[in-house]
């Protein structure tokens, strides 16, 4: 049976830790509004990127001269996995998703005989991943001191990953991240960019116009496939951001309600205890009265 | 045939620019600028460095911008650019550290991409000519 004194001293540091997760929680909403606005305001890019790929890309389909990073290299024995999490913890089941869904394509792939590379960016995966497939890692990207997401983040991401590309390290990339839903809900997702697949969305048409090209619709094409997967990065990466702030709001909000139930399930029990101090006290007042 | 169209100018981080009101539009187009003006015929173009102007019937507005390309449809232009900015924030300053990143690329660059990144370098000096510092 704890003290009084020791009852009162896990009632205080519990509050402590409530205080801390509301912080946390209310950090996190700001920064997930910002978050979210600055996925917002990427949208028109990437959409008009993808619109214009999609109709590039389905121009020169099934050519034979098609750019490798649109038709492949012709094999696709060697995967690279991008796994992208935060640098930091203490967002729920955010980056535990991301790896969880990123080791279930390792297995499957090894399975089916194929090699897997991993390039991790973010600390937390990265983690994860170490102990199972750490003779796998070919790379890890560190974005520990980027406040804010730019698109020069996204396009080293790419640049590094064209290059290998070019060095025939790889013959397909998919990427692993978590898509936005609601502060609730983040779904982890993976995604091909290479080669690249711009399939039209849902609902959306393609666009039949006959565009002139300048310089030549091959050179374009050479000239935007890199940035259209910059562009992919850059989203993925704003998602990303979104999702973990939106994951770490819900998570401390659990948190902070959590210590609230047990804040007042100790104090309960800390006054059940006082009243029994008091009562032990009185009967033995009474009983030592009695005795005279 | 209407006398305004659509222009957007948007980057990856935000919207630039949105005028609906547009009567030309002059592009840097990577082989050589060009004015755009409503009713143009559909095409696609990259950019190379330099000044994008854009002319509505009451202002004239300039924007600075390094490359990407523009969605040119009878409707309007649709520029998309991975950096830009309005040219009055366009300063010596910003030129020379756009010049110092091309020169950088350009001798790390691979001697097969070499022609172009010289391109590269060669525009982005001529565009203070162009952004007139």
């Amino acid at each position: 049976m704890p003290s009084l004194k020791d009852l009162k001293n896990r009632i205080g540091s519990v509050k402590n830790t409530r205080k801390i997760t509301k912080a946390m929680q209310m950090v996190a909403a700001a920064k997930l509004r910002r978050a979210q606005e600055a996925a917002e305001a990427a949208r028109p890019y990437a959409e008009r990127m993808h619109a214009v790929m999609a109709g590039l890309a389905g121009s020169v389909k099934g050519a034979d001269n098609a750019p490798r990073l649109l038709g492949g290299t012709g094999s696709d024995k060697v995967h690279l996995l991008v796994v992208m999490t935060a640098e930091r913890g203490l967002c729920g089941g955010f980056n535990a998703n991301i790896a969880k869904l990123a080791r279930q394509h390792a297995t499957k792939l090894m399975t089916e005989g194929k090699e897997v590379k991993i390039l991790t960016v973010g600390k937390k995966g990265r983690d994860s991943l170490r102990r199972e497939y750490g003779q796998y890692f070919i790379g890890h990207v560190d974005f520990s001191d980027v406040k804010r997401m730019s698109y020069d983040e996204a396009q080293s991401v790419a640049r590094d990953l064209l290059q290998r590309f070019d060095k025939d390290e790889f013959d397909v990339a998919t990427i692993f991240f978590s898509v936005f839903q609601s502060v609730i809900s983040q779904t982890p997702t993976a995604k091909q960019i290479i080669p690249a697949s711009y399939e039209p969305e849902e609902g959306e048409e393609t666009p039949s116009v006959n565009y002139d090209y300048e310089p030549s619709e091959t050179q374009i094409l050479a000239d935007l496939l890199p940035r259209g997967i910059a562009t992919q990065i850059f989203t993925a990466l704003l998602e990303n951001a979104a999702s973990e702030q939106g994951a770490r709001m819900s998570a401390m909000d659990s948190a902070t309600r959590n210590a609230g139930e047990m804040i007042d399930k100790l104090t309960i029990e800390y006054n059940r205890t006082r009243q029994a101090a008091i009562t032990k006290e009185l009967i033995e007042i009474i009983s030592g009265a009695e005795a005279l | 045939m209407a006398d305004t169209m659509q222009f957007d100018l948007v980057a990856p981080e935000r919207k630039l620019a949105s005028e609906g009101e547009a009567v030309e539009v002059m592009v840097p187009g990577a082989d050589g600028d060009l004015t755009v003006m409503p009713g143009h015929a559909p095409m696609l173009t990259t950019l190379r460095p330099g000044r994008l102007t854009l002319v509505t019937r009451s202002e004239t507005h300039s924007y600075a911008v390094t490359g990407g390309f523009a969605e040119i449809t009878p409707e309007g232009v649709t520029v998309l650019a991975e950096r830009s900015l309005p040219a009055e924030e366009f300063t010596r300053e910003v030129h020379d550290k756009l010049i110092a990143e091309a020169r950088r690329v350009h001798e790390e660059a691979h001697p097969s991409v070499a022609d172009l990144t010289a391109k590269l370098l060669a525009d982005m000096e001529a565009m203070g000519t162009h952004m007139t510092l």
